[in-house]
């Protein structure tokens, strides 16, 4: 029997590839919304920092 | 209730399993006496064929946790779920169709019964989220999506069940797979593939419900900062919400 | 419960029986579908699996047609309003529509099956074959019946439902139409009928039984508001 080696490892290597690249792309989709949501957090951290700003002043001008 | 813990000794595990795994078929199982070295597919075709399955039926069961309990929650539980599931299904369908091209020449046959259901099943949960995002309503959108992740949960061992018997007679099974006859050295690597793509799939779905909890929470946070005005709409959206408590 | 579904029901036939729209147009669709096969075939006359396969796909996408509108009328002029407001189980709702589909079919199928038989079948059934093609049509319209109620009603509420009655439909329905083809090829042999499998209407029996239970489980939470 021949050896079958060199005709199906591009197809071996292909379905392995598929594979990995779902979860690549995966993990691709992951770090744009983890990134996102760094961008959300400091701009809710400069919101949170006026508001402090107003209460102080309110605490000063009463 | 957060799903971020523990998951990076998920990660690490299933990183661990799935190496351990596909170096195992590479490396330790023997080749296939009729198929040689393209059998190797099988370790990655197959797990990722049952994990999808098992997917799409543990969306059902948490479609049903959601018309009885009526918790958003499971809504979205089920939702990511079965969309991971889908995009796992498209992969089955790739790697099916790699492995058909290499055994028979053709990127397609209807000979194999398992593979000819899956595109059933497939074909049928892809219009989940169509059918989600013509429906606006949100609380309609997540019941009515509810009712056909149990209907198809329900159907998909239905479809199994015919499409086998309507090969049976026909064509003998042509890609071994687990059921019955896997040789002692085979096993091994191929347990260990599927408990493996089962554990990626707990990974990939708990790093979803997170991600989709922190933007609930961000959204509610952006809401009580500022005040109504500062929140953007949310618009028409085939993902469900939270619901308005986490 | 039984009354419910009685009153339902007649409503229905003769809402059909004064204004018919739904089966003229499947009939009418059904004896188009067979025209358009023999040309796109390019065949005179089909026999065996062929045969088999022209007739249910025939049926199937008339069915199709035909379940888009089931909950259409109700939904745009309030029926469907007027229904919940009674003192009466949700459920019957269902079956009377499933029923009510149920008898759409078979009015179609008194058209299109001769219609069939004349232009595109070959071998002539005998009287033993047209019993057997009976009892499989019965099996396999309480499928599409049970099936395209519980679609139409998930569906009516959608924005495109023309388009998700047939993709949510027919994936549902392979089981069927795997079970009705593989059980009515032997009687469109070419050297003569054979007996009908056994095992095929087993299996359309089980699908409508599963279905059935399931649709009548989940009904509730479609109808509610």
């Amino acid at each position: 029997m021949t050896d079958a080696l060199p005709d199906n490892t591009g197809y071996v290597a292909a379905a392995y590839l598929v594979f990995f690249a779902l979860v690549l792309i995966y993990v691709v989709i992951m770090a744009a919304k983890l990134s996102r949501f760094e961008r959300e957090l400091s701009e809710l951290e400069e919101l949170a920092d006026e508001r402090i700003e107003e209460r102080e002043h309110e605490t000063v001008s009463s | 209730m957060l799903y971020g813990t523990r998951l990076r000794a998920l990660s690490i595990l299933t990183a661990v399993t799935l190496t351990a795994g596909f170096g195992l078929a590479f490396f330790y199982a023997p080749m296939d006496a009729d198929q040689g070295f393209m059998q190797k597919i099988f370790y990655v075709h197959v797990p990722m064929a049952i994990v999808a399955l098992g997917g799409f039926v543990f969306g059902g069961i948490m479609a049903i946790q959601h018309l009885r309990t009526r918790d958003a929650r499971y809504d979205m539980r089920s939702y990511v779920a079965i969309h991971l599931s889908l995009i796992l299904g498209a992969g089955v369908l790739v790697t099916g169709s790699i492995w058909a091209k290499a055994s028979w020449g053709h990127w397609w046959v209807w000979d194999e019964p398992t593979l000819v259901s899956f595109l059933v099943v497939f074909l049928l949960y892809a219009t989940y989220q169509p059918l989600r995002f013509s429906i606006e309503d949100p609380e309609r959108q997540a019941r009515y999506a509810s009712v056909f992740a149990v209907t198809a949960g329900a159907f998909v061992p239905l479809n199994f069940l015919a499409v086998r018997l309507a090969q049976a007679y026909t064509h003998p099974r042509v890609f071994a797979t687990a059921d019955g006859g896997l040789p002692a050295r085979m096993q091994l690597p191929f347990y260990l593939c599927l408990i493996g793509m089962a554990l990626l799939f707990a990974t990939l779905w708990k790093y979803e419900m997170a991600s989709k909890h922190t933007s609930a929470q961000l959204r509610s946070l952006r809401r009580k900062l500022g005040g109504d005005e500062a929140v953007a709409p949310r618009g028409r959206s085939a993902a469900p919400s939270m619901g308005t408590t986490t | 419960m039984r009354r419910t579904v009685g009153a339902v029901l007649r409503k229905e036939l003769r809402l059909e029986l004064r204004a018919p729209q739904a089966v003229p147009a499947m009939a009418l669709f059904s004896v188009t579908t067979l025209v358009v096969f023999h040309f796109a075939l390019q065949r005179g006359q089909v026999d065996g699996d062929l045969a088999a396969g022209v007739l249910w796909v025939t049926l199937l996408f008339a069915a199709m047609l035909g379940t888009s509108r089931l909950f259409v009328a109700d939904h745009e002029e309030g029926g469907l309003d007027g229904f919940l407001l009674a003192p009466v189980d949700r459920t019957a709702l269902l079956v009377a529509k499933a029923l009510a589909l149920f008898g759409f079919l078979a009015a179609v199928e008194v058209v299109a099956v001769p219609a069939f038989a004349l232009l595109l079948l070959g071998p002539t059934p005998d009287a033993e074959a047209v019993a057997s093609l009976v009892l499989v049509l019965l099996l396999a319209n309480a499928g599409v019946a049970i099936v395209g109620t519980l679609v139409g009603a998930l569906a009516v509420q959608t924005r495109a439902r023309d388009l998700l009655v047939p993709l949510l439909a027919l994936p549902l329905l392979i089981p069927v139409v795997i079970a009705a083809a593989k059980a009515t090829t032997p009687l469109f042999l070419a050297a003569g009928a054979e007996a009908l499998p056994v095992r095929w209407l087993a299996i359309l029996g089980l699908y409508d039984l599963v279905f059935g239970l399931l649709a009548y489980a989940v009904f509730d939470y479609l109808v509610e508001d």
